[in-house]
């Protein structure tokens, strides 16, 4: 069986290490893996996806609407864009952070007062202030690896111990402290 | 070993060893990572060129001088090789040369999303079309194989699900390759009429030796399932195996051109329906009817990227599948385009732009967002290097009639991609044309790379700095300032000085990218008790800035570059903060 993961959120927000992590953890867990991501005019503050699919044999890069296992949203309204990927029953993790888009910054959108209550209509969601923990951690900036932390608990893939060699193998070697604080924070989170 | 790489990383790999010494690109997503990856690597002279036509005659002229030689660039970018390309069918290549097309199905970061397929018909050179990262890797050394083989430049091609997607590689050592001996042979690279006569009869000839080629290429492979067939090539093979597994039969093209016609005729003559699976429109299928193939309409859209669902709504009743349930409907949510970083240079130009009544014809790069609301000061954007081109039109048009000021903006990079041949076009012709040069010391868009004005190249060499205003004034603009976007009364003043010259004139707006600056960070502004709530910091369009209703705007310290430009135009000296 092929496991679907995306990971979505704004340009800038450490989205292309967290699908990089995700992978090389797959690759180690001994996975055929694929990934999937957008680079370029996107990543100028802009909506941001990646996919990751891993499993005994991967065709397709892309991860289809209805077929997520897991959603890890780096922010609250792109968990409610792409909440029609989330398969029933799948993992929603999203980061308790508003980021208004430039639509609404300029008064030509408003950003959805509901999202909480859409989203738990359609799936249920673990909630986490990633800011405050990554800081609690060592650096705010670790918010990508702790959210990764949050979502591996949720999947069936390696041990704590092997995640951590997988942070230590992604993240600059001067980060590897903080990023293993971050990610075992978002690991024990309940 | 086996590794994750990305499509642009895995061509790199690939290259490298194949033996490759000499590579040359231009930035564009989403071919950028491929040099950049290839530099990494030893024994191979990399480096950006100002263009895709510089690019390919560089490697060119490696190839023919004994180095197997490699070109990157973005689809559009082969518009701009496609001078030389064409006749370096003509001339072949001694040693091999391999140009990576990468195309951009659904236009993720593109003015448009053309099929390069097309190229290796109209060029008439073969063309190889990977699936995956690994075959990717693989590819790389069988084109450079192929060139040498039948002398010929090679097309790969990918697009963006291959270049930015990941997969495992298993990767090999490098082969060190001898030059090729050299001869001069003016019949073969003097392209003048009588030696082209006789080299277009080479290239039929290589052309129908290709062909045969093809019949037998055996990495064109055929995979058994059902009395339905499809031929697919590319990202769209993996679409179909996760959408049908073996339902049905594949024949899974890994050359695109010349097509091993005969073997797919007899491989169709087995089977009770064959479609073709291809992105952007039918170019293998009109091949195969031409051919008197009788492939039915697979009724895929010819616009945009493909998907596994597109391929069961159009052929998954002929593959016996049932009708799936539709998914989830999307929940209704705000738009989130990309917008200029906080602290970007160009915001400030636009702002100004925007109050001075004047056309704007812009160009490619992140200051294409200025079209966008709330700056909403751009009027056209067409292919690198337009704005001044397009801004000389408009004025040429509108002379006799004293309409608007004419604008024309440029980025550093896309000015000496092909901004520089525009500016001699309107200094020899004449007109009012004001060319404001967005300096911001880099190539921004594609993630950072050097250009001729940044003064160090991609071997990391500090070489000549190519000083945009030298430029202007040496090939006869006779009114040119430099500015620093982010002091808007002094960029006002200088681009009302430049429409009142009246004549071709040049305004280098010279400040580094916000991304760049990351030894030389400035406090956050804040906003004071002195706001009136005026809202014309709005307008700027700046993320760090974020006003609830008619409420006082609020300055997200996290986000604030504290580059002063909010600072700078607030009537009420209401914005603090911003020391170094």
């Amino acid at each position: 069986m092929t496991t679907n993961v995306l990971i979505v959120g704004v340009g800038g927000q450490g989205i292309l290490l967290a699908g990089k992590l995700l992978a090389a953890a797959a690759m180690r867990a001994g996975h055929a893996v694929k990934l999937s991501e957008v680079h370029g005019m996107a990543q100028r503050g802009g909506s941001v996806v990646t996919h990751v699919r891993y499993g005994p044999q991967v065709h397709s890069p892309l991860v289809e609407p209805g077929e997520a296992d897991a959603i890890v949203a780096f922010e609250r309204l792109e968990a409610l864009r792409w909440l029609h990927y989330l398969k029933a029953g799948g993992s929603l993790v999203i980061n308790a952070v508003t980021i208004p888009p430039l639509t609404v910054l300029i008064g030509q959108a408003s950003y959805p007062a509901d999202i909480r209550a859409q989203v738990e209509a359609a799936a249920t969601a673990v909630w986490v202030p990633a800011a405050r923990l990554a800081t609690q951690a060592g650096n705010g900036r670790a918010q990508n690896v702790l959210l990764m932390g949050v979502l591996a608990r949720r999947l069936d893939l390696l041990t704590l111990e092997s995640w951590l060699e997988a942070v230590a193998d992604c993240v600059p070697p001067q980060t590897r402290a903080v990023n293993a604080a971050a990610f075992s924070s978002g690991f024990h989170l309940d | 070993m086996r590794q994750l790489m990305s499509g642009n990383e895995a061509l790199a790999r690939g290259a490298w060893e194949a033996g490759v010494r000499v590579a040359a690109a231009y930035p564009g997503t989403p071919s950028t990572e491929l040099l950049e990856a290839l530099a990494a690597y030893p024994g191979v002279d990399t480096g950006w060129s100002p263009n895709e036509k510089v690019a390919l005659e560089v490697a060119s002229g490696a190839a023919i001088a004994g180095a197997r030689a490699l070109a990157a660039m973005k689809h559009v970018g082969v518009n701009v090789a496609a001078d030389p390309l064409l006749t370096l069918a003509y001339t072949g290549v001694n040693a091999g040369l391999v140009l990576v097309s990468a195309d951009d199905p659904g236009m993720h970061s593109s003015q448009n999303e053309q099929d390069n397929r097309h190229y290796a018909r109209f060029a008439k050179v073969p063309m190889l079309e990977p699936a995956d990262s690994q075959e990717a890797y693989a590819l790389v050394s069988v084109a450079f194989d192929l060139s040498e083989q039948f002398d010929t430049p090679v097309l790969l091609r990918v697009t963006t699900r291959l270049s930015h997607g990941k997969g495992i590689v298993a990767t090999g050592e490098r082969a060190e390759l001898p030059l090729r001996p050299y001869a001069k042979d003016p019949a073969k690279y003097v392209m003048v009429p009588a030696n082209a006569r006789l080299r277009r009869q080479a290239l039929s000839g290589r052309l129908a030796q290709l062909e045969a080629f093809a019949e037998g290429f055996a990495l064109n492979t055929v995979e058994p399932g059902g009395d339905v067939g499809v031929i697919v090539a590319g990202i769209p093979y993996q679409y179909v195996k996760e959408a049908f597994g073996s339902r049905v039969s594949v024949f899974k093209l890994t050359m695109t051109w010349p097509l091993p016609i005969e073997s797919l005729r007899r491989w169709a003559a087995g089977l009770r329906a064959v479609y073709v699976v291809e992105e952007l429109g039918p170019v293998v299928a009109e091949e195969l009817l031409a051919a008197g193939i009788p492939v039915r309409p697979s009724g895929l859209p010819h616009a945009g990227e493909l998907t596994p669902a597109a391929m069961r709504t159009a052929l998954g009743p002929e593959a016996g599948l049932e009708r799936s349930q539709p998914a989830r409907v999307p929940a209704v949510v705000p738009a989130r385009p990309p917008v200029m970083c906080p602290g970007c240079p160009h915001r400030g130009v636009f702002y100004v732009l925007g109050r001075l009544e004047c056309a704007v014809t812009g160009d490619i790069g992140c200051y294409t967002l200025g079209y966008a609301a709330p700056l909403e000061a751009m009027d056209t954007c067409v292919c690198m290097g337009a704005s001044i081109s397009v801004g000389a039109g408009f004025a040429r048009a509108w002379a006799a009639q004293g309409q608007r000021p004419v604008v024309a903006v440029i980025g550093d990079s896309t000015f000496f991609h092909s901004g520089i041949t525009a500016l001699m076009d309107a200094v020899h012709n004449g007109g009012a044309l004001v060319t404001v040069v967005l300096d911001n010391r880099t190539t921004g868009m594609t993630g950072h790379q050097d250009n001729p004005g940044t003064g160090c190249n991609l071997k990391g060499e500090s070489v000549p700095r190519v000083e945009i205003d030298a430029v202007a004034k040496a090939v006869g603009v006779r009114h040119v300032a430099k500015v620093d976007p982010h002091d808007l009364a002094g960029t006002e003043a200088a681009l009302k000085a430049a429409i009142a010259h009246g004549g071709v004139a040049v305004v280098v707006a010279e400040s580094p990218c916000a991304l760049l600056r990351g030894g030389e960070r400035r406090h956050p502004r804040r906003v004071l008790v002195e706001c009136a709530a005026c809202s014309l910091c709005a307008g700027l369009g700046c993320p760090a800035l974020h006003r609830e209703g008619e409420e006082a705007p609020a300055i997200d310290p996290a986000l604030c570059a504290g580059c002063g430009t909010c600072a700078a135009l607030c009537p009420f000296g209401a914005i603090a903060g911003g020391e170094v």
